[in-house]
């Protein structure tokens, strides 16, 4: 089974730096593209490849490049952003990527940036990505003393270089938007859209924001073509994908398969199923803004066409299983308490909704909840629906919210007529001290 | 205000964009490496730096959890309390953390020696239950393991 992009990336060993990287045939996508093919042509191969975004929406990205205007009249300095924010939580793939090979990353931003002829690109890191972060710093400096970075590329008339950045925390962050905002230094809440970042995005300027995962497939489809790269795919869309799972299984993890394998094949044969003592309920196959599928879902291919089949979207790929040890209120509630917390604050229904969510929530699992409770909740769902909010972080939290309603109805009854959580959660379970201090603001000074 | 040291990372901070304030985050950075955290004395400092007031400077700050504007310990814990280290038992490691070092979540310890602190999803979760300590990630926790990582923390 070819697995592209782990293929230089071996456990707990340090990743391949540029001699090495280049003898395993790295930087050849970058020769053949600067010497051999015009932007356009790569535009080309990676619209026929139909590669799709991996951050979560799934959008084409040969699609999205075709908005980025070309030609002597086109705006300049043009950019690319590298997505690496990764805070999806039940999401640990582009970490994989990130620290394991490192060249491969910066090789995947030059190519891309020829393509559409952007001048500068930025890493968008998030700061606990600490290893990462050293890691790609020096892949940067190796590249650029070899000539892959900076003027005249490869005796080319294309200069392109790249810069790491490291943010500080929020969830919000990740939204392509509030990216921008992050990276010019204001608080990162999101745009209105349109005007979309490819014609008016950082500074003004035409700007692609893409997944880490996403741009890590360009080199490949370059230097091995379309054909190969479609076929490596079980489905309709081409490539491999980073699956990962995570939860009560027997060996979480993340491996590189070919889009479109079940997920009862991954949950099974890689992660080994779950773990003695623990039975399946159901399992969030992208991430915690994705509906819960169940049993019957299991034999659906992972890929961006299928998973909507059971009303649920692929995401990111890294699925998070809900066992029959845990509590499906408590699940719900701990993934509202998330989206709660990191609302950037901008529009009212997000922040007002979510937090009323989350209490909510927490009462039912306090054992004080109200039959009305579930149609407040319900209602929610609807309030927050995509439209209805200034981005997507609100109808994501929606999501998983409206498929407990759904499956695990009967749980959430219970919590009202025993009044108390069936598993022993809630304040009398634990001590008293669920809702968390938050942010640095609610640090106690030293006594 | 600033020491040399401090100014000097900023401004190699500063090549990196065509806009001063864009090194915003990574300045505060700098100032909480050296420092721990970011008082209001150095947030002018990195005001008057990058060219902006105090008032944008600390309306970008306090957006970020992990931008200190206050003091915290010699070393800070962040344990990971979203949806996978929470099936795999975040709340027995928060509990065992907090009998240990005798605080609350968002207090810091005595001696000045640990704050503890609650974070999203440290992108680990095959390793749940997580925590990270200063730059460190520690995976796979139980109530053992962390008394023993601890140690490593003077
Ligand atoms: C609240 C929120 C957080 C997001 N976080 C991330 C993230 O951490 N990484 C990421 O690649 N995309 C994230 N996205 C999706 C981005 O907005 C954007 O769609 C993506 O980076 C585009 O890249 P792709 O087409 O390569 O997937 C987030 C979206 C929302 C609404
Ligand atoms: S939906 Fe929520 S996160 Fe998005 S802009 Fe509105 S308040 Fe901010
Ligand atoms: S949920 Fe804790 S590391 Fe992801």
């Amino acid at each position: 089974m070819e697995r592209p992009l782990t293929r230089n990336i071996k456990p707990n060993a340090d990743p391949v730096w540029l001699a090495e990287y280049e003898k395993a045939g790295g930087y050849e996508s970058v020769r053949k593209a600067l010497q051999t093919m015009a932007p356009q042509d790569i535009q080309k191969l990676v619209t026929d490849s139909t590669l799709r975004g991996r951050g979560g929406a799934g959008f084409p990205t040969g699609k999205k490049w075709s908005f980025v205007p070309m030609g002597p009249d086109a705006p300049r300095p043009k950019y690319l952003v590298v997505n690496a924010d990764e805070m999806e939580p039940g999401t640990f793939k582009d970490r994989l990527l990130l620290e394991g090979d490192p060249h491969q990353m910066i090789e995947s931003m030059i190519v891309s940036a020829y393509a559409i002829q952007a001048d500068v690109g930025y890493i968008f890191l998030r700061m606990e990505y600490g290893i990462a972060a050293a890691r790609l710093r020096k892949a940067i400096g190796e590249a650029r003393a070899k000539g892959y970075l900076g003027r005249n590329l490869l005796g080319s008339d294309f200069s392109f270089d790249i810069y790491l950045h490291t943010s500080a925390g929020r969830y919000i962050c990740g939204e392509e938007t509030a990216l921008l905002n992050a990276l010019e230094g204001k608080r990162a809440i999101p745009r209105a859209k349109p005007p979309f970042p490819q014609v008016v995005g950082l500074w003004g300027k035409p700007t692609i924001v893409q997944n880490v995962e996403t741009l890590c497939n360009v080199p490949h489809i370059i230097t091995q073509g379309v054909e190969w790269y479609r076929r490596l795919s079980r489905g309709k869309d081409g490539g491999t994908k980073i699956y990962g799972v995570s939860g009560n299984v027997k060996r979480p993890g993340a491996w590189e398969l070919p889009m479109g394998t079940s997920i009862r094949e991954i949950l099974e044969e890689h992660a080994g199923g779950m773990r003695d003592g623990f039975a399946f309920r159901g399992l969030l196959p992208g991430g915690a803004s994705t509906a819960m599928l169940v049993e019957e879902h299991l034999d659906l291919p992972m890929d961006f066409e299928s998973i909507p089949q059971g009303g649920s979207r692929m995401g990111t790929g890294t699925m998070i299983l809900l066992d029959d040890q845990t509590c499906p209120v408590g699940f719900a509630q701990n993934l509202e308490h998330f989206f709660a917390q990191e609302s950037c604050g901008w529009c009212t229904p997000c922040w007002e909704g979510l937090s009323w969510t989350e209490r909510i929530l927490q009462s039912l699992e306090d054992g004080q909840g109200r039959m009305e409770d579930i149609d407040v909740l319900a209602m929610h769902t609807k309030l927050l629906g995509p439209g209805r909010t200034f981005c997507a972080l609100a109808p994501g939290a929606m999501d998983p919210l409206q498929s407990f309603l759904k499956y695990c109805r009967a749980d959430f009854e219970r919590h009202i007529h025993e009044r108390r959580c069936p598993w022993g959660n809630g304040r009398d379970g634990a001590d008293g001290a669920r809702i968390w201090p938050v942010s640095s603001s609610m640090i106690v000074p030293t006594r | 205000m600033l020491s040399d040291a401090e100014r000097a990372e900023i401004e190699e901070e500063l090549s990196h964009y065509p806009d001063k304030r864009a090194a915003c985050v990574e300045a505060l950075k700098v100032v909480q490496r050296h420092r721990g955290w970011v008082s209001d004395e150095s947030l002018k400092g990195v005001a008057a730096l990058l060219g902006m007031t105090c008032d944008e400077l600390d309306g970008v700050a306090t957006f970020y959890n992990l931008i200190f504007r206050k003091p915290v310990g010699r070393h800070v814990i962040f344990l990971c309390d979203s949806i996978s280290c929470w099936t795999c038992g975040c709340d027995a490691m928060r509990k065992g953390l907090q009998t240990r070092l005798g605080i609350s979540m968002g207090e810091t310890t005595l001696d000045g020696r640990f704050t503890l602190l609650p974070i999203v999803c440290l992108g680990a979760c095959d390793r749940a239950p997580t925590m990270m300590v200063d730059d460190d990630l520690h995976g796979n926790l139980t109530t053992q393991k962390i008394d023993r990582a601890l140690e490593q923390y003077p």
